[in-house]
């Protein structure tokens, strides 16, 4: 059988049917999307994509199967930003195979050119899918950049005296970054102490402890001290349990004490008015 | 070969880097420092690293061994001016630069220096 003829078929009945069966079509898609977008601007996306189906089906130009993907992957991605679930994504595109069903279920000629068209959509509906996901891998590596960037602050805790207070998990990609604006800090406010808090760190394990010693010994490169506060009960039995020496770093149980030492090593002293 | 300026304020010797650090040029810096140490009986040596932005090892290695060199003649050195960057890398490539001490800024260095004396 001569598959290029049927698909063609199948684009003419289409294209002669387009009214009837985008009807049908945004009249399932709007039920399933339940007034989270209006039923014109579904009916003005599912037109766009039918015509596109119809050329595609049709061998009619090369940019049709381009330009089709392209319309899904922005179909999928908006779906993704807007809430929707996966399977609501990929049902938009599915129903048309119902639409076009109850059309042709009549009619025992059309049966290989149906089973043509069907194939079509089931790939589309796929294709939804995966843009669907690829999207909302997205949205989450875009979260966990801006939560990394809000998550690290330099504070100044005196004339000198910086703090880092740190909060969340603590991986490589993180501790560089911490590392990197510890230290531009220390150089701009010309900083000789710096205080690293980690009362907010749940766990710290080996490579944790191996990334803050690497940030003590690069920012005493630069002629600043460090100090390392705010260990938690628990943290100092994983440390010792675990071996790990911070050798001649000074660790202090709160930032308050921390911050007296490094107004002690300041040469400073806070009295009582 | 580019030399690198011996500067001698007080009792103390001022080394500026401005220069793309070649390895002929670090070795005659480290004989021009010892032959000026002798000269002038100076007791701190600051190095200048502000205008450096790229170090290997061996750069690394060129400023403990001229702390080392220094001290052999009564001598404290200070590297100042560290960039972070450099920081970052010469903590990467293990070095801690042991035996030389290190100040944010030429300031912070002669004090540090005038402490001792």
């Amino acid at each position: 059988m001569d598959v290029g003829a049927t698909r063609g078929r199948m684009a003419a009945y289409l294209r002669d049917h387009q009214d009837k069966v985008v009807s049908r079509w945004s009249e399932l898609v709007a039920a399933g999307v339940r007034g989270r977008t209006s039923h014109d601007e579904v009916r003005r996306e599912l037109t766009g994509i039918y015509t596109l189906i119809t050329r595609v089906l049709a061998d009619a130009d090369e940019h049709a199967a381009g330009e089709l993907r392209a319309t899904l992957d922005e179909l999928s991605r908006s779906r993704a930003r807007d809430g929707f679930t996966p399977s609501e994504t990929a049902l938009a595109v599915f129903s048309l195979k119902e639409a076009v069903y109850e059309l042709v279920a009549d009619s025992a000629e059309l049966v290989a050119e149906f089973l043509a068209f069907s194939r079509l959509v089931d790939d589309l509906g796929l294709r939804t899918f995966v843009a669907y996901s690829a999207a909302r891998e997205q949205i989450i590596a875009d979260q966990a950049s801006a939560m990394m960037e809000l998550s690290t602050p330099v504070v100044r805790l005196w004339d000198g005296i910086i703090a880092v207070p740190l909060v969340g998990t603590l991986d490589s990609a993180r501790t560089q970054l911490v590392m990197e604006k510890l230290l531009e800090e220390l150089v701009t406010a010309g900083a000789s102490h710096a205080v690293i808090d980690i009362t907010g760190v749940p766990t710290v394990d080996t490579e944790v402890a191996q990334h803050l010693l690497k940030t003590v010994s690069a920012a005493r490169l630069l002629g600043a001290e460090c100090t390392i506060s705010g260990i938690r009960p628990q943290v100092a039995q994983t440390i010792v349990s675990l071996g790990i020496e911070f050798g001649d770093i000074a660790t202090k149980a709160t930032l308050a004490d921390a911050l007296a030492l490094a107004l002690r090593q300041a040469g400073l002293k806070v009295v009582p008015q | 070969m580019e030399r690198v300026p011996i500067l001698k304020i007080g009792p103390t010797l001022f080394v500026s880097i401005q220069i793309d650090l070649q390895d002929d040029s670090v070795l005659a810096l480290q004989e021009d420092l010892a032959d000026q140490l002798v000269a002038t009986g100076a007791h701190g040596v600051i190095i200048d690293i502000t205008a450096v932005e790229i170090v290997d090892s061996f750069i690394g290695r060129m400023l403990t061994m001229i702390g080392s060199i220094s001290r052999l003649f009564d001598a404290e050195t200070v590297i100042v001016g560290m960039r972070p960057a450099v920081a970052i890398t010469l903590t990467e490539l293990g070095l801690s630069l042991k035996g030389v001490r290190t100040a944010l800024n030429a300031e912070k260095g002669l004090e540090i220096l005038n402490g001792k004396s």
